[in-house]
């Protein structure tokens, strides 16, 4: 049929032909790790010790099938009644009660006694088949569990026996192309106590509730699923009010597409010493310092930044509530609250000593695949706790997980060089594509807050430290002072400021008054000047006067001569 | 003393009791003979006995909690007892079901009267 060019698309149909039907068990990352969740008409086993989930386990897979995949499904309890059953998940807002009305579900509590039976001769289990048939028959049902089968070994001696109707009950329920689970508890040196994964060999799901320090990290792995490819790790999960959720947290490369775009971190200052004026979407931010040097606050401009451009923030905070972040953060002018309020902004505030870092982690997880915030806050990092190896690759995977969604992730640490551990040189600092890093500066009786930006990659960014305040009207920072005295901050900058500004206006007084004197000097010479050109004139004038007057002498002098000589003349 | 029979008889000290069984397979049916035979033979009637197959009445199965297949539940006296087994063993099948105390009672009179 095909022709010879559409050859390479008939060879990905013809993988995906005989790929193995699947069953969506609607387990947020089961079905992920399972590639499709489990094997469709087949019987799977779900085993781990009491108080794993495996009953929780199996009534989500029969919940969400009622509900999400019109699949009906039978519960067949062997351990709890249907009351205890129903009350039990009630907690998780499964509704079985109603299912049940709805025929989307069926509840068949089968109660093993063994005081209550006793054995005569040859049996078999029809009774249960008979049961099981006629639950599945009245709903029409496409899913069964079966929790937990193997109580019937404690009713009944007869191994022999309920080992071949095991079997063939099995077999029955591949024949009816039921998807089934089967849980079983689990046993020494086996899978589970009556080895019922000999029986049940299409897929074993193992569920693990391991403590370490105290703290309890529930996990899940598939053992083996035949004809499929599945995760092979120990995948954390969680049991919680929202059900459960496995949570493929191990991502191994670093290929990932890079988001675009600046993000302001709301306040003018910081964004003025990146060269962008912000920092890279999707990078991942290290604000670091001591108890009081203002990180929260920093966090909060930058979610209130974020959520007044409409974009979603979520903040995971391990050291106060949302409401305390939300009152402390009005004292510097921003309400984070009304951003709570529009459901832009989601606080998610857990003691860190509430689970283990797989925990955290797994439920930051899917808290982010929930909510999908282009921000998400961590504050502070410092405080999850652990072995330095499970810290390491903890830090490792959220920051690769954060990146790999392309979110803006901003830590917080409370160690000022930015290290997680004292002992050990867990470099979270060398992570973060950015770190910001905040410290107190003590002189002359004061601490004034100051902050550096360590690193930025891809951008240029200042060098320099800026003194940072906190005022209602938000955050400010201010160049630190530099000059021949040094850098001085807080009041002694101010102290400096000042003295310099007095220098300055004693400088320039100096300097009017010099030539104020100088002008007073001049126009004295000048004046000086003028009186003796006045001397000058008066002399000049007495000089013209004397001389008029000698030639006026010898003009008389003269005449006097000549009438003298003409008198003489006459009498001659 | 016949009449103590009869006072056996009376509803308190009758049993009740309900075979299930599993279609009319050849162990079904020895299993409804086996205990028809002892209703009849050695409980000598004091016992009302019913036979339910479950591939007819599957309701029922789950009501009396039957697992089993074949199955007899003793409905009273309370509390409810079961058998599992094709019931061959009469013996066992009285002491399961509590009831050696009944027929020890009628023989023991039949004795006396003999």
């Amino acid at each position: 049929m095909a022709s010879e060019p559409e050859s390479p698309s008939e060879t990905v149909t013809r993988k995906t032909v005989p790929a193995l039907p699947k069953v969506a068990t609607g387990i947020a990352g089961f079905d992920a790790i399972t590639f499709g969740g489990l094997p469709r008409g087949r019987p799977s086993l779900v085993c781990g010790a009491a108080g794993c989930g495996k009953t929780l386990f199996a009534t989500t897979f029969l919940v969400n099938g009622a509900t999400r995949f019109d699949e009906p499904g039978v519960f067949m309890s062997f351990e709890e009644r249907a009351e205890d059953l129903v009350a039990n998940v009630a907690s998780l807002g499964y509704d079985l009660d109603g299912l049940v009305a709805q025929g989307k579900l069926a509840i068949d509590h089968v109660r093993v006694e063994r005081s209550e039976i006793e054995e005569t001769g040859e049996y078999d289990l029809e009774g249960l088949f008979i049961r099981l048939g006629f639950a599945v028959d009245s709903i029409g049902a496409k899913r069964v569990v079966l929790d937990t089968i193997e109580t019937l070994f404690a009713g009944f001696s007869d191994e022999t026996v309920l080992r071949a109707e095991l079997r063939r009950l099995f077999g029955w329920i591949k024949d009816r192309g039921l998807t089934a689970i089967i849980t079983g508890e689990r046993g020494d040196g086996q899978l589970t106590r009556q080895g019922m994964e000999e029986y049940v060999s299409d897929c074993v799901v193992l569920l693990d509730n391991r403590v370490e320090d105290q703290i309890t990290t529930r996990r899940l792995r598939v053992v083996k699923y035949r004809g499929s490819a599945h995760g092979t790790n120990e995948y954390p999960f969680l049991i919680d009010a929202e059900g459960i959720s496995v949570l493929p947290v191990t991502s191994a490369d670093l290929d990932y597409s890079i988001a675009e775009g600046v993000v302001s971190t709301g306040i003018a200052g910081l964004d003025a010493m990146l060269e962008p004026g912000g920092f890279h979407r999707g990078t991942s931010i290290l604000i670091s310092g001591e108890a009081g040097t203002g990180k929260t606050m920093i966090t909060s401009s930058m979610i209130d930044a974020a959520c007044a451009r409409g974009e979603r923030c979520m903040a995971f905070v391990f050291e106060e509530s949302g409401h305390q972040i939300a009152r402390n953060a009005r004292s510097i002018g921003l309400d984070l609250s009304r951003h709570v309020e529009a459901g832009l902004l989601r606080f998610e505030a857990a003691r860190p000593s509430l689970y283990g870092l797989e925990m955290h982690l797994a439920r930051m997880h899917r808290d982010i695949d929930r909510f999908a915030p282009s921000l998400v806050v961590i504050d502070p990092l410092s405080a999850l706790r652990g072995p330095p190896v499970e810290l390491q690759s903890t830090m490792l995977r959220m920051i690769d997980m954060l990146k790999s969604r392309g979110i803006t992730a901003v830590f917080t640490s409370l160690r000022e060089d930015g290290e997680i551990d004292h002992d050990s040189a867990i470099g979270v600092s060398s992570l973060m594509d950015a770190w910001i890093k905040l410290l107190n500066v003590e002189a002359n009786g004061e601490r004034s807050r100051t902050l550096y930006v360590i690193k930025a990659r891809g951008m240029r960014h200042s060098n320099q430290v800026r003194e940072f305040m906190m005022s209602k009207d938000g955050i400010a920072l201010i160049d630190a002072y530099i000059g021949p005295a040094g850098v001085l901050t807080g009041t002694a900058r101010v102290v400096r400021e000042a003295e310099e500004a007095a220098a300055a206006l004693r400088r320039e007084q100096e300097n009017l008054r010099r030539q104020r004197e100088a002008l007073r000097r001049r126009q004295s010479l000048e004046r000086q000047i003028d009186e003796l050109r006045a001397n000058l004139e008066a002399v000049e004038e007495e000089e013209a006067l004397l001389l008029s007057e000698d030639e006026m002498r010898e003009a008389a002098l003269a005449s006097g001569r000549r009438d003298l000589a003409v008198r003489r003349g006459s009498t001659r | 003393m016949t009449e103590a029979g009869v006072t056996g008889g009376d509803t308190a000290g009758r049993a009740r009791l309900r075979l299930y069984v599993a279609g009319t397979s050849l162990r079904s049916t020895r299993t409804i003979e086996s205990v028809r035979r002892l209703c009849e033979g050695r409980l000598g009637g004091l016992c009302d006995l019913e036979v339910v197959d479950i591939y007819q009445q599957s309701g029922l199965a789950g009501t009396d909690g039957v697992v089993a297949a074949p199955t007899l539940v003793r409905l009273s006296p309370l509390p409810a007892r079961r058998l599992a087994g094709d019931l061959s063993d009469e013996r066992r099948i009285l002491e399961g079901l509590g009831l050696q105390a009944l027929v020890r009672e009628s023989l023991g009179e039949d004795d006396d009267g003999r």
